[in-house]
């Protein structure tokens, strides 16, 4: 450390420092905004070699999302400040904190040591590489993030980029394209992990006098947020990726379909289609290759069944969202039933690596029959949550405490959630799974999208199903029996057995229903939409079976079913449950232990969250 | 095609053969195994959302619908099986469980595809019961009755509306649980742009769609001592009638309807194809005034209320050339409360006018304000449909098969067979024809079968030389098909003389207001169609009297009561016209 | 045709984009863009403008209907003038937005979308907001709020002038 220190003091000043506040939205929320302001009037009344960068000027907010930089994924470390060229990274910054960075580590040369991320073992880390957040992880797609400025075509060129395009166009045919792509073995990251150089090939080898490529960037699992940060951070990577696409299977025609939800995103697309249009990667004739393309940008509207690949082309269509039986795939019969390739923007993005290093160098990466890497979103009850890219193969073990530093509060792991409603769960005892499409489906969950989520041991299994099947209930499009009704009715069932009225057949019920919605809906929405309660029911049945036989939820999460006791021994009688109770069923003289009256308890749980003695229990 | 180009597969164990492009289900009723279904249905695009076709793919842990997938080389299906079983009754579970509970006292209890597959696929029990969507029932319209709540969301109303009228007036809305088929903003039928038509409830599976049923108003008449009660009935009806009792699709039952409706009790029975002939007459005679100014043309006929509906509705612009004649349901029913009251002796006031018609639109028809008589009532009170008539039957116990032929009564009882005719698409064509031919060149028409204009494709032309001249002639059935006429016309790729538009597939014969198939056919089966349209020509060519002008109770009215054609008094009781409707639609 | 007069209530601009929409090859695949600039700008689609926008791009009022009341993003009321937007993400459901949710609700006495009487707030739910780390989060005008408590929920109202 003291050593990494010396060597940033020994030249200070002489290149210009670069002040980057990461603009991400959890940032934001923690305050970067203050902070950059900070920085920029002090750094102006000072006579300092150094300019702060908020990428994408001021935050301009367009609805719900605020602006982000390429979010370097370091989320819960907000707010984030990195000093370039040094690439010093301080976490947890405050307003307060500005004066001394510039005092210290610009005008001087110092690093503040307080401001640096310390690691489990309590070690200060000062460059973000050094992190294990990020020196466990495999940046490929994501490699630029955070790097360079995303809307400049300039900074993605120095980086690399365009370069494989290039290539493609003046060397490589569409059917050499498809056969790197394929030697590959890349394979699809928007779920399903279809080899990408197959649909590639058969949709070359369709005669069509008009074929379409379209990027899914809909990313609607809650909890997941990969495609957005990609897009952010690097979008020319993807339209990269799409161009050579198109190239490869004679597309004219790209549409990009992402999410209304992600302004900024959109906003950088936008302007990255612009700049590539204006220096002829897009249009008529691009570089000369007798390549046409043109991309258009479709907004969604709010409906995460159009990440489905059918009802994605009929929203695109101008149409409801509504999925259609397949054959015929896209591939043969798309958009206005031409042949149409459809990749999620992560896939897209490996795509100019492949060219550039070879298909040995990618199949090199991850596993046999997964190759490459993986972003997930990283979230739940985790020490450090956010985006990692990790290589395929790499145990949940490692992502779970390696990266994210384990669970916190000294609570122990329960189970790992991966593909969001879709997906399943992976319990404690099984943390060393390879996180590859196949090993993630043995254990009876999928890879998906990327969404991963770690719960400790208050998340009830039950009340986690009963939250994913609320969530494709809301989301079926309601198209076929199954999915429509069926969901319907296993919310009805999950919500009994949670506020402890399930009945004995209700078990069975529940699977004997999944296992219809499983095999006879019409898409993968409601295909999949049982999943979270088939694999819950796989390895936590006794906590469904203690809700219903003994009306009690053994993770104190279900609110009918867990009472608030006052222990009398630690309670001193301060008060402050029975002030906060909404419904004033705690009585007690002040001094005296408190009690609570449990038949006009509403278990709204606030007095457990307000006392500070460790006299509420829940149980 | 020889039969390398064919897919060979294997159903159930048994092997067979299929044209590339045909589909599981289409093997399956191939080889005589009927997989149950629900939303699929044979005229319209596949939809695959019910899931009751399911079946099982060898290899294969998904289940496929079999109304949607097609058939592969090889490929080997099951099509029964305990779990298919099992997954089937959950589904028709699935959908009864968000569907009222009133199967009893249902109109369609008994003939109702829901209710029937839950008892062949073995619903005995409720399983998942919980929360059911609730929309509020539209009595809007005269016509159409829509329940909500007992949409099963099979989409066929949907497809109907749009793919085959081209009115796209019914849209699945919301999403999800709370999806349901309804117009524009949930709006009423009558807020919206129905044309009326009724081919939704011809193809609704349960009783969501059905038509405003009239019955009761019907029977009180008939006991209400002081009412003259009135029936007449229009050509296609006595061709579709008879499978309501068990008859093949195609037998006429002229005779023993118009007994039926003598032992309901109603006082006279008469023939709207009089009417037709009437209709003919004044309409030939509008034509040919039009050809000579060459104005105003084409004619397009007007006798179809779902056309005129979509005509005001949708191509304002086409409403001068609109045939101003009544339809012969109208003239029928204005001459029973004007000429008629005046021969019987009874006021006109006294006489309740029912009509019996295989539409819906047609009671939307009899509520126009241009069809009520001067004292304020409608011309003609109630419309049942055919449906409506067959129930009324067997309501009142009519052993409807072992009835004895019966004669429509006089004054309006006597009718041409080009009267009959006007129950199937390209029938007033020929009708008209006939007569107009006659006019047209003053010579005896001796051959008086136009085939040129027969048969049931949707869209048809023709030129007919008349005296010298070439007079092109468009017909259309269903308005999808309609709209493409226009099209052609509109953009002035052709010219025509005279277009014969009726809103119903094959004409009246395939209307909105027709039995619910018998088995083993199904609404707008073409083969249904020509059956019932075959009935009529089967009618025409057994008559002597073929063409409207020779009818001699038309000449009669004429000569005592009308005088000439297009007469003041014609006129004010056998025409009426037409205007924009408030809410235009999207073509 | 009289019938048929060509006057909309839609803002000139927007009715000139609709109508670039139209001339447009596959001219109808453009009615979820239509509508998504109709909404940006007034906040809701009226009955009204549903059908213009039917009209204006020559698509069926009930398939237009059909495809607004399809996607979460469409309302067919005026939002309050703030909408309190709360993260019911997985995240944040975790860590128990449902009760902030509810607390909202219950704090205004409405019903989810429904603006308050004075039309000065509604609350809606978000899919995740992408700050999943701050959990759970709420955001009112463009404020974010991290690791919101049902209790401060009145605290939050009164930063933007509400009081019971
Ligand atoms: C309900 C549902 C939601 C989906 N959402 C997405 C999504 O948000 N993004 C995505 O790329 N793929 C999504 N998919 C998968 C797509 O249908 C499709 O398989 C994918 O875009 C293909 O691209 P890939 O081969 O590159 O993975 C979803 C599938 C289903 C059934
Ligand atoms: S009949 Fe095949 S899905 Fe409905
Ligand atoms: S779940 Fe709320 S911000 Fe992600």
């Amino acid at each position: 450390m003291t050593e990494q220190a010396k060597t940033l003091t020994s030249n200070p000043g002489t290149e210009k420092a670069r002040v980057i506040v990461c603009a991400g939205t959890p940032c934001v929320s923690a305050g970067a905004l203050d902070i950059y302001e900070e920085f920029e009037e002090r750094l102006s009344a000072v006579d300092l070699p150094a300019e702060v960068v908020l990428e994408d000027e001021k935050v301009e907010n367009e609805g719900l999302s605020l602006d982000l930089t390429g979010c370097p994924g370091f989320c819960e470390q907000g707010p984030l400040v990195r000093i370039d060229p040094v690439g010093i990274l301080y976490t947890n910054v405050t307003v307060e904190d500005v004066e001394t960075i510039i005092d210290k580590t610009l005008a001087q040369g110092e690093v503040i040591e307080d401001l640096c991320y310390e690691d489990v073992s309590g070690q200060r880390v000062l460059r973000e590489n050094e992190i294990s957040f990020y020196s466990s992880q495999k940046r490929l797609v994501l490699d630029n993030c955070g790097y360079i400025r995303p809307d400049s075509l300039g900074d993605y060129r120095r980086a690399g980029g365009l370069k494989a395009l290039q290539k493609v166009l003046a060397e490589m045919t569409p059917e050499q394209v498809c056969d790197q792509i394929l030697a590959s073995n890349l394979r699809g990251r928007g779920g399903a992990g279809y080899p990408t150089g197959q649909k590639w090939k058969f949709t070359l080898s369709q005669q069509a006098e008009e074929k379409f490529i379209v990027a899914n960037c809909d990313e609607g699992d809650p909890g997941a947020f990969m495609d957005r940060s990609l897009i952010e951070g690097d979008p020319y990577r993807v339209l990269e990726g799409m161009i050579i696409g198109a190239y490869a299977v004679g597309a004219s025609q790209g549409f990009v379909y992402i999410r209304i939800e992600y302004p900024l995103a959109i906003k950088r697309l936008e302007k990255a289609v612009e700049n590539l249009r204006e220096q002829g990667f897009l249009g008529k004739n691009i570089l000369d290759s007798g390549l046409d393309l043109d991309i258009d940008i479709r907004r969604g509207a709010g409906a995460f069944v159009c990440g489905e690949e059918t009802a994605l082309l009929h929203s695109i269509e101008g149409k409801r969202g509504m999925p259609r039986p397949r054959p015929p795939y896209p591939s043969q019969s798309g958009l206005w039933d031409r042949p149409t390739v459809i990749n999620n923007v992560e896939t897209l993005a490996n795509v100019p690596d492949i060219i550039n290093r070879g298909a040995d160098w990618y199949s090199d990466i991850g596993t046999e029959n997964s190759p490459g890497t993986k972003v997930f979103a990283l979230a739940g009850d985790v020490v450090n949550t956010g985006l990692v890219e990790v290589p395929m193969g790499i145990s949940l073990e490692e992502v779970v405490n390696e990266i994210g530093g384990g669970v916190p509060g000294g609570k122990k792991l329960k189970a790992v959630q991966t593909g969001g409603p879709a997906g399943g769960c992976i319990p404690a005892d099984e943390l060393d799974v390879k996180v590859d499409f196949e090993s993630l489906a043995e254990k009876g969950s999928i890879m998906g999208s990327g969404g991963m989520i770690v719960m400790d041991e208050e998340t009830c299994m039950v009340d986690l199903a009963k939250y994913f099947i609320e969530f494709s209930r809301e989301e079926s499009c309601g198209k076929c029996t199954p999915c429509r009704e069926g969901n319907t009715r296993l919310l009805e069932i999950l919500e009994r057995i949670t506020r402890g009225a399930g009945k004995e057949e209700d078990i069975d019920l529940l699977r004997r229903l999944s296992e219809l919605e499983q095999k006879a809906s019409l898409c993968g929405l409601g295909q999949a939409a049982p999943n979270p309660v088939v694999s819950t029911l796989d390895y936590f049945e006794e906590e469904y079976r203690r809700h219903i036989e003994e009306q009690e939820c053994p993770a104190g999460a279900c609110r009918y079913l867990v009472t608030y006791l006052i222990e009398a021994d630690p309670c001193v009688g301060c008060g402050a449950c029975a002030r906060v109770c909404p419904v004033d069923c705690i009585s007690g003289e002040s001094q005296e232990p408190h009690e609570i009256d449990q038949n006009e308890c509403i278990k709204c749980g606030q007095c457990y969250e307000v006392c500070n003695f460790e006299a509420v229990l829940r149980k | 095609m020889n039969s390398e180009d064919k897919i060979s597969l294997v159903i159930d164990g048994i092997r067979t053969e299929v044209e590339p492009g045909a589909t599981i289900m289409d093997a399956a009723d191939q080889v005589g195994v009927h997989i149950p279904r629900l939303c699929y249905h044979p005229e319209l695009s596949i939809l695959g959302a019910c899931r009751i076709c399911i079946v099982e793919l060898e290899k294969r842990e998904q289940l496929v619908a079999s109304c949607s997938y097609p058939a592969e080389e090889d490929m080997v299906v099951k099509t029964s099986s305990p779990e298919l079983r099992r997954h089937r009754r959950d589904i028709v579970e699935l959908i009864l469980d968000n569907h009222p509970k009133d199967c009893q006292t249902c109109v369609r209890d008994g003939n109702c595809e829901l209710q029937d597959s839950a008892y062949s696929l073995g619903v005995r029990e409720r399983l998942f019961e919980g929360e059911r969507k609730q929309y509020p029932e539209d009595n809007s319209s005269p016509s159409i009755h829509r329940e909500p709540d007992k949409c099963i969301l099979c989409g066929r109303c949907v497809r109907v509306c749009d793919e085959v009228q081209g009115v796209t007036n019914l849209w699945q809305q919301n999403r999800g649980f709370e999806s349901v088929a309804a117009p524009a903003h949930n709006a009423d039928i009558m807020e919206s742009v129905c044309i009326h038509c009724g081919q939704c409830v011809n193809v609704c599976p349960t009783a969501s769609i059905v038509e405003n049923n009239v019955t009761d108003e019907v029977f009180e008449a008939i006991a209400d001592p002081d009412l003259h009660v009135v029936v007449q009935t229009a050509p296609s009806i006595r061709a579709a009638l008879g499978e309501g009792f068990g008859y093949d699709p195609g037998t006429p039952v002229a005779g023993k309807m118009v007994t039926a409706l003598k032992m309901m009790g109603f006082d006279a029975v008469f023939d709207t194809d009089l009417g037709a002939d009437l209709t003919i007459i004044e309409e030939a005679d509008e034509f040919l005034n039009r050809f000579e100014a060459g104005e105003k043309l084409p004619l397009i006929t007007s006798c179809s209320p779902g056309w005129v509906s979509f005509l005001e509705t949708f191509y304002p612009e086409l409403i001068p050339n609109a045939s101003t004649c009544k339809s012969p349901m109208s003239m029928l029913s204005s001459l029973t409360k004007s000429y008629y009251a005046e021969q019987a002796g009874i006021a006109p006031e006294n006489i309740y006018s029912v009509a019996a018609m295989p539409c819906t639109a047609k009671k939307y028809e009899a509520a126009r304000p241009e069809h009520e008589t001067p004292w304020g009532a409608p011309y003609t009170d109630a419309v049942l449909t055919t449906r409506e008539l067959i129930w009324m039957c067997k309501c009142m116990g009519v052993d409807f098969r072992n009835l004895p032929d019966s004669q429509f009564d006089r004054p309006l009882g006597t009718a041409s067979g080009g009267g009959d005719i006007f129950g199937t698409t390209g029938g007033v064509t020929e009708a008209a024809l006939r007569t107009a031919y006659e006019r047209f060149t003053g010579e005896t028409l001796t051959n008086v079968d136009f085939m040129e204009v027969r048969g049931v494709q949707g869209l048809r032309e023709a030129t007919i030389e008349l005296d010298g001249h070439n007079v092109n002639i468009g017909v259309a059935n269903g308005l999808q098909n309609a709209k493409e006429l226009f099209e052609r016309l509109l953009s002035g790729e052709k010219e025509y003389h005279m277009l014969e538009i009726m809103a119903c597939p094959g004409g009246c014969v395939g209307g909105g207001g027709q039995p619910y198939p018998p088995e083993d056919t199904f609404a707008l089966d073409p083969e249904l169609v020509k059956k019932r349209a075959q009935a009529l020509y089967t009618i025409d060519s057994s008559k002597q009297l073929r063409k409207s002008h020779e009818n001699p109770d038309i000449k009669e009215l004429y000569s005592y009561y009308l005088g000439e054609p297009n007469s003041e008094r014609a006129h004010k009781l056998l025409h009426t016209s037409y205007k924009p409707s408030e809410r235009q639609g999207i073509k | 045709m009289s019938c048929c007069s060509e006057e909309y209530t839609l803002k000139e601009k927007i009715v000139e984009k609709l109508q670039d929409f139209r001339g447009r090859d596959r001219s109808d695949s453009y009615l979820i863009p239509a509508l998504q600039i109709v909404q940006e700008e007034y906040g809701y689609l009226s009955r009204q403008h549903l059908d213009e926008v039917a009209r204006l791009l020559s698509v069926p009022y009930a398939r237009v209907t059909g495809v607004a009341s399809f996607y979460q993003f469409f309302n067919f009321q005026p939002a309050g003038e703030y909408e309190i937007i709360i993260c019911t993400g997985t995240a944040c459901h975790v860590r128990g937005a449902g009760a902030v949710f509810d607390r909202f609700l219950e704090e205004l006495g409405v019903e989810p979308e429904e603006p308050t009487e004075d039309g000065k707030f509604s609350v809606t739910d978000a899919r995740c907001v992408g700050a999943c780390s701050k959990a759970p989060v709420v955001i009112i005008e463009e404020k974010v709020y991290s690791h919101v408590a049902p209790d401060d929920v009145p605290d939050i109202l009164a930063d933007f002038g509400y009081s019971p």
